[in-house]
């Protein structure tokens, strides 16, 4: 509509500025505000110097870890998004049941020195035991939860995901204690190896190789499988893919399978890197793996990787680059700041992300 | 693989299930949330407070109901009324249920589950087994749940008549026992109630006799209300002329507000600072509704308009380093004068949070907020905005609000004031849902597209519903610092939001008394029982879950979103003369709007 109408007109600009509204003013007021900060920020921080290259490198690599275990929360957002076109509050929380999991199977394996001695297959049960556990979880909220749900329209879907987070993260809460309980550190974790001749900690280097292997299993699936096929069907077109002869209901629940999957290596990979785990852990990743999600288009896989990414490396380095040149005392307190600024940024001037137009077209 | 097959068949001819499979289905539902119960610790709270001290707990009065509701389960849900079938398919949901606690108790006692589950305490397993060890104790258990459950089913198929003065009985009895401390308190006021108390409670609760006289009182009550009572009454209001109906309403909310300005005088000040909270609760949840109810504008970020409004008044009145009084020339001002100021700020907040979320919509908007209320939270609780608001830390001594020389100091007299800004605030919001406003924002909802072709101005109108549903909130938040004479940031957590999310809903979304209904469920029942506060968001999960699946219209619905909810799914309208009455009243208040 408005392309033929600009298309017209011969002042195009003239007849869009008569209609430039006061929302336009604050809304132009906004990028224009943020890209100062972050500019002016920027190059404050570096006229300064105050953080040498190791620094940098630092927090590059640690962006890149956080980053790809966003990008695996980010996965569930956007699979669950694309074939029930519904906002899974609650899977941040399913992350965090997969980290206690991980946390009940890693506790008695690092007193009993297991994980010590044979860190690859200790880490290997963890995990196992962590993606049953969010799996099996993700299925029953799907099972007794959303199925009802499924052809219901407006707020009441989104209202009811609230209310199954709540009820995760109390049940862990009631089950498990509101305590915060510190996961194991074994020695082997805090070894570095040599990049660039740039110490990296085993840790990091385990978090993200995960997190590839993850998402390149569940690349082959979606891409490769007839399952995954399946699922891309439903996720263009839920109705002409039950006519074609798609089972959508197995289809929504292999969906969420790959998603608990995807979050219960998440919310280990989280855990050993923050060496907690508490109930309501689970809340803010989720909402900026959403906001990831959402970043790099919502229903496409690989712009979740990549969102996941870019949030984690913004986030990591932002409170140093453009908070710590505008003068900010203890930048690192707004780190989640940054992170929501983005998500609201996104929401607002590009909600159908990176590399989703080809779905928001769609949907138009 | 063919587990799979199997539900889905079952899930395709739900009816043809036979009988005693339903059972065995009914009985692991049960015995499932029993066992979920006890695993999260609300057993065991519930374990600690006597209904009738030293016989029967609230924890055993949740058991048997879960037995008895499972008999009474299978019994309505059942097509066969082959009495024997029935019998005994009650008899196994309840062995059912009860085998689950059983095996429980046997895995507590075996294993040390106690490692990874704090809730499985000793003190639990002695309960669910009656202090004889899990082999016996277990086999109790199963045996007292098929009998109790086959008495559940006995009670559902008895005649009305017997059941419901029996059901109304039990309930009166367990009013009495589990809130023993705040009757009894209210009972203390007037020597002959005071003498009425001491017959049937000990300082500990409720006495066995006297449980016994509340259950035959109660009994024989409602027999008697339903066997003579209620027809002629019903006949003498349905006789009455239409003038003299409207008298009885009005009396009827006569009496309500007498009752909600006396009641916190007879029973003490902890009810007066319960009824305060639940008043604060009902001023937010007007203001969402007119959020969400009516516009349809899922706001998430709500808690931050009550934290402005709470900082405003802090930081206008306080007597602290951090009021602007301290180090700016303006004069320390009264909360009287600071209160309006602090709802112009929230409206202002509200009006600047609407602009930049204006063109999103839905679930989307749901996030956004969201985003935007975490990011006031982050930035009043970070080092940078320290120095004005207080940090982590806070605002500390906000004085209390005065009358002349008169302060109000007492949770009861603040309860007073928020009871008259309820007031006001609810006749806002009753006069707006039937304006020309309101009308727009219903439309909005409903179709935002349409709306706008229809020539509302989206853009004024959603800014309107964020702002005044901002005002509601800085009002609520100012009372809320005079309150607790100081603020802090950990106040003003998403949390909060949600909850009043969870107020409208339950109470019903776009209904003024359902807001009512709402706060009083949600955050009076939660606070009255004070032990189970922990448990308080689980029920908050559960409430939204369960809502959204049940009764979507909330306990109270509005007429319109009543109709619309229960047309679509064909169901008939029931309480058909009210209905049509308050379509009736709509369709006037609509008019007059045309007309003016």
């Amino acid at each position: 509509m408005s392309e033929v109408a600009t298309g017209r007109s011969l002042f195009p600009k003239l007849s869009s500025l008569a209609r430039f509204t006061f929302v336009d003013v604050v809304l132009w007021a906004l990028r224009i505000g943020v890209v100062m900060l972050v500019v002016g920020g920027s190059v404050g921080t570096l006229i300064q110097g105050r953080y040498g290259a190791v620094q940098w490198f630092e927090f590059l690599v640690f962006g890149i870890t956080i980053g790809s275990v966003y990008a695996l929360v980010a996965l569930g957002y956007t699979m669950v998004y694309g074939v029930l076109r519904l906002i899974n509050f609650a899977h941040g929380d399913i992350m965090m049941t997969g980290a206690f999991a991980g946390y009940f199977a890693a506790a008695p394996l690092a007193e009993t020195g297991f994980l010590d001695r044979s860190p690859v297959s200790a880490m290997f049960a963890i995990f196992a035991v962590a993606v049953a556990t969010s799996t099996i979880i993700a299925l029953l909220t799907e099972r007794l939860a959303y199925r009802p749900f499924r052809k219901a329209r407006g707020l009441a879907p989104l209202i009811c995901a609230i209310g199954v987070s709540f009820f995760l993260e109390q049940t862990f809460r009631g089950a498990f204690g509101a305590g915060v309980r510190a996961y194991p550190d074994p020695k082997w974790q805090k070894g570095a190896i040599s990049f660039f001749g740039f110490g990296v900690p085993i840790l990091q280097i385990m978090v993200v190789a995960a997190a590839l292997v993850s998402m390149a299993i569940l690349y082959l699936i979606v891409q490769r499988t007839r399952m995954g096929t399946a699922m891309r069907a439903v996720s263009e077109d839920a109705d002409a893919a039950a006519l074609m002869g798609v089972d959508v209901d197995k289809v929504v629940r292999f969906t969420f399978v790959l998603g608990g999957a995807m979050a219960g290596v998440a919310g280990v990979c989280y855990a050993f890197v923050f060496k907690q785990v508490y109930f309501y852990m689970g809340f803010t990743p989720g909402i900026k793996a959403f906001g990831a999600a959402v970043l790099g288009g919502i229903g496409s896989v690989p712009g979740a990787m990549l969102g996941g990414l870019f949030l984690g490396v913004v986030e990591s380095v932002g409170p140093a680059l453009f908070l710590d040149g505008i003068g900010v005392t203890a930048p690192y307190q707004l780190r989640d700041l940054i992170a929501f600024t983005l998500l609201i940024m996104v929401l607002i001037f590009r909600p159908y992300g990176i590399l989703g137009e080809r779905m928001a077209k769609k949907r138009a | 693989m063919s587990a799979a097959t199997v539900d889905l068949a079952a899930a395709a001819h739900p009816r043809e299930r036979p009988p005693l499979r339903r059972a065995l289905g009914v009985g692991l539902i049960f015995g499932v949330v029993a066992v979920y119960g006890a695993t999260v610790g609300i057993l065991p709270l519930m374990d600690a407070r006597w209904i009738i001290v030293n016989v029967v707990s609230l924890g055993d009065a949740a058991l048997i109901a879960i037995a008895l509701g499972a008999g009474a389960i299978v019994a309505t849900r059942s097509k066969s009324s082959d009495f024997g079938t029935l019998a005994t398919s009650s008899l196994l949901a309840g062995g059912v249920a009860g085998s689950l606690l059983a095996f429980l108790a046997f895995a507590m006692q075996v294993l040390p589950l106690r490692r990874i589950f704090i809730a499985l305490s000793p003190a639990l397993l002695k309960t669910l087994t009656f202090g004889l060890g899990a082999p016996l104790g277990g086999g109790v258990l199963v045996v007292g749940a098929a009998l109790l459950a086959v008495l559940g089913f006995a009670l559902a198929l008895a005649p009305e008549k017997l059941r419901k003065p029996v059901l109304v009985g039990l309930a009166f009895v367990v009013v009495f026992g589990v809130f023993q401390e705040l009757i009894q308190i209210m009972m203390q006021s007037g020597a002959a109630t005071d003498w009425l108390r001491g017959l049937i409670y000990t300082w500990e609760g409720l006495t066995l006799p006297g449980a016994l006289a509340i259950f035959i009182l109660a009994c024989c009550g409602s027999y008697l209300w339903t066997k003579w009572l209620r027809r002629p009454a019903q006949e003498w209001f349905v006789r009455l002329s239409p003038a003299k109906q409207g008298h009885v309403r009005t009396a009827r909310v006569v009496l309500f507000v007498v009752l909600l300005l006396v009641l916190p005088i007879v029973a003490g000040s902890y009810i007066g600072q319960v009824m305060m909270l639940v008043g604060l609760y009902i001023l937010m949840g007007m203001g969402l509704n007119l959020e969400v109810g009516l516009a349809g504008l899922l706001d998430l970020g709500f808690v931050a308009f009550f934290a402005v409004g709470a900082y405003a008044t802090a930081i206008l009145t306080a007597d602290s380093p951090h009021a602007l009084a301290s180090y700016t020339a303006l004069p320390s001002l009264s909360f009287w004068a600071a209160m309006p100021i602090a709802v112009i700020a929230s409206v202002v907040v509200g009006v600047l949070f609407g602009i930049p979320v204006l063109g999103v919509r839905g679930d989307y908007l749901a996030v956004a907020t969201m985003g935007l209320g975490e990011i006031v939270r982050v930035v009043v609780q970070s080092d940078m905005a320290a120095p004005l608001l207080g940090g982590a830390q806070g605002i500390l001594q906000i004085p209390k609000p005065r009358i002349g020389r008169f302060e109000l100091s007492d949770p009861v007299q603040l309860f007073y004031l928020t009871l008259a800004a309820s007031a006001v605030a609810a006749y806002f919001a009753w006069r707006l849902e039937n304006s020309r406003l309101g009308r727009a924002w219903m439309a909005v909802r409903d179709d935002e597209d349409v709306a706008q072709a229809l020539g509302i101005n989206l853009v004024k109108v959603k800014l309107l519903a964020y702002g005044l549903g901002a005002a509601f909130a800085g009002l609520a938040g100012s009372i809320f610092a005079v309150m607790l004479t100081s603020v802090y940031p950990s106040s003003f957590q998403l949390l909060v939001s949600i909850n009043v999310l969870a107020v409208i809903i339950v109470g019903g979304m776009g209904s003024l008394p359902g807001v009512m209904v709402g706060a009083i469920a949600l955050v009076g029942l939660p606070e009255l029982l004070r032990e189970f506060g922990e448990f308080r968001f689980l029920f908050y999960g559960v409430a939204l879950i369960v809502m959204m699946r049940v009764r979507p219209e909330g306990l109270w619905p509005s007429a319109t979103r009543r109709r619309e909810l229960r047309d679509e799914a064909g169901e008939t309208v029931p309480n058909e003369p009210a209905e049509a009455q308050s379509l009736g009243a709509e369709r006037a208040s609509g008019l007059e709007d045309t007309v003016s």
